[in-house]
């Protein structure tokens, strides 16, 4: 289980998270929207330890992230799997290579690397690009292959930074599916953070709106469809008033 | 007349701007001790900095050869006609050999290579780096629970700090060789001479001395391509102003270091 404990976090002088609170529970996607610079990223740093909370905790099953030291982070991290919204993937190395760098770090032989970067490569429908360069890649591969880079690691977690940001529709409802696809096949728990509200409707168990640092409102998918807070009303309809 | 109030109201924005800049450079070199204490702490994960040293050994050493080279050889032709051109008469010409290896060895092999390096090795690192950075590969190489001190930096400044002795050593002797022939061709100073005048104050120090030198350039200039690159902010803009602080940053520290060395060892 994941969860957010009134967390808080600032850049300089600007506030962006300001007692965010949010529980995750095993095997379920929730997704977390809002507006652009409302701190979704950031709020997802923090599981990994990328960010240091400023106060309050994230508690990975049972353990508060801001207090592992290095081990206990690496430890932590070889338990999650985090889609990056650009997909950083290493561009000097090959597809193959992306895939199996994570792998050899967990210590695995050469053949079982090779197994599991070919099956991962399988589940997002791009098998045989295992020795392309991430620049011969459309944007929406380079995610997908983002996603498998995630999934060969078969972790416990999944974390997705805007996955479908910046892509054509069709290609989003591939992300779509292949996350929902990731869950069905593997059982994940998976955040998502998204203002894409079709993929929120898509790939989430819950949706959680996050607004001027703190939780707006929870609920399934049904629930935000219904609501009658203003302020998420507004985003999911996407009006400009 | 001002009243005191006026008076210092009137410096207040300067003090202002010197606590400013103090308080900065302080934090900056908070910073660097924090970057060096976890560069050290990172030294025991050999298994994941070893497979990486020897690439990054060839990308500093051997492919920065040429560049070294081509300098020393230049070097050495001028070294050896400005000597040549000061002796004019007062001075025997066999001290063109005296010349030529002391300054090569001693300073202007280590300072030469190590200038153009700063240009060609810190900035590539700090362009490199600075790029992985802007473009979240660093988080991401955390996020697969490797640590960025051992797989990026640790490589970088071990194989910048051992190969540059060697890059020089190439070099010193480059120079030295196009000073020989310069003396044998347009000095009409024979081989004989040239190679006497080469021992005559000749001391093995020469050849250590210039050869720490270069690895305390080597490990300054890669430390700082890391450590520059890997604070970069803000996307292209970002990664070039990395690129032009490293050089500058690391050329004034390998003047600084050359005069620290003198100091501490001749």
């Amino acid at each position: 289980m994941i969860e957010f404990q009134d967390l808080h976090k600032a850049f300089g002088e600007k506030p962006v998270l300001q007692g965010f609170s949010l529980k995750i529970r095993d095997a379920e996607t929730v997704v977390v929207i809002g507006y652009s610079g409302s701190g979704k990223s950031v709020a997802l740093k923090h599981i990994v330890g990328l960010l240091h909370p400023d106060a309050g905790d994230v508690i990975v099953d049972g353990q508060a992230v801001s207090t592992l030291d290095r081990d206990g982070l690496t430890r932590l991290r070889q338990g999650i799997g985090y889609v990056f919204q650009f997909a950083a993937l290493f561009d000097s190395m090959t597809v193959a290579d992306n895939l199996a760098l994570g792998l050899r770090r967990r210590g695995l032989g050469e053949e079982e690397i090779e197994e599991r970067v070919r099956e991962a490569l399988a589940l997002v429908d791009l098998s045989g690009t295992g020795d392309r360069l991430p620049a011969e890649l459309s944007g929406g591969m380079r995610k997908r292959v983002g996603i498998a880079r995630a999934i060969a690691l078969r972790p416990r977690y999944i974390l997705y930074d805007e996955p479908t940001t910046g892509l054509d529709p069709v290609t989003s409802a591939v992300i779509d599916r292949l996350m929902v696809r990731t869950r069905e096949h593997l059982g994940v728990t998976g955040v998502v953070v998204t203002h894409d509200m079709r993929s929120a409707y898509t790939v989430g168990d819950r949706i959680a709106m996050l607004f001027e640092g703190r939780m707006r409102q929870v609920g399934t998918p049904e629930e935000i469809q219904r609501t009658e807070d203003a302020v998420v009303r507004q985003f999911i309809e996407g009006r400009a008033e | 007349m001002l009243r005191p109030y006026y008076f210092w109201s009137s410096f207040s924005p300067v003090i202002q701007s010197i606590g400013r800049r103090s308080i900065s450079a302080i934090e900056a070199v908070g910073r660097v001790g924090h970057f060096v204490m976890d560069t050290a702490r990172a030294l025991p994960d050999v298994g994941t900095w070893a497979r990486l040293l020897i690439l990054q050994m060839r990308r500093v050493g051997v492919d920065s050869l040429p560049v070294a080279l081509f300098i020393a050889a230049f070097t050495g032709v001028v070294l050896a006609l400005q000597a040549s051109y000061t002796f004019t008469g007062a001075v025997p010409l066999y001290f063109v050999g005296t010349l030529v290896g002391k300054t090569m060895m001693l300073e202007l092999g280590p300072v030469l290579a190590g200038l153009a390096l700063a240009g060609r090795v810190g900035a590539s690192m700090a362009a490199e780096l600075g790029t992985m950075k802007v473009t979240e590969q660093v988080d991401a190489l955390e996020t697969l629970a490797y640590d960025p001190q051992s797989y990026l930096v640790i490589p970088r400044v071990l194989a910048g700090t051992l190969m540059f002795p060697v890059i020089v050593a190439f070099a010193v002797a480059t120079g030295i060789i196009t000073g020989w022939l310069t003396s044998l061709v347009l000095l009409d100073l024979s081989t004989q001479d040239f190679i006497k005048g080469l021992k005559l104050f000749y001391v093995f120090k020469d050849v250590w001395f210039g050869l720490l030198k270069s690895a305390s350039f080597g490990f300054t200039i890669t430390l700082v391509g890391c450590i520059v690159g890997l604070s970069t902010r803000g996307g292209a803009e970002g990664v070039g102003r990395s690129t032009t602080r490293t050089v500058v940053y690391s050329a004034i520290l390998i003047l600084v270091l050359d005069a620290f060395w003198a100091v501490v060892l001749l």
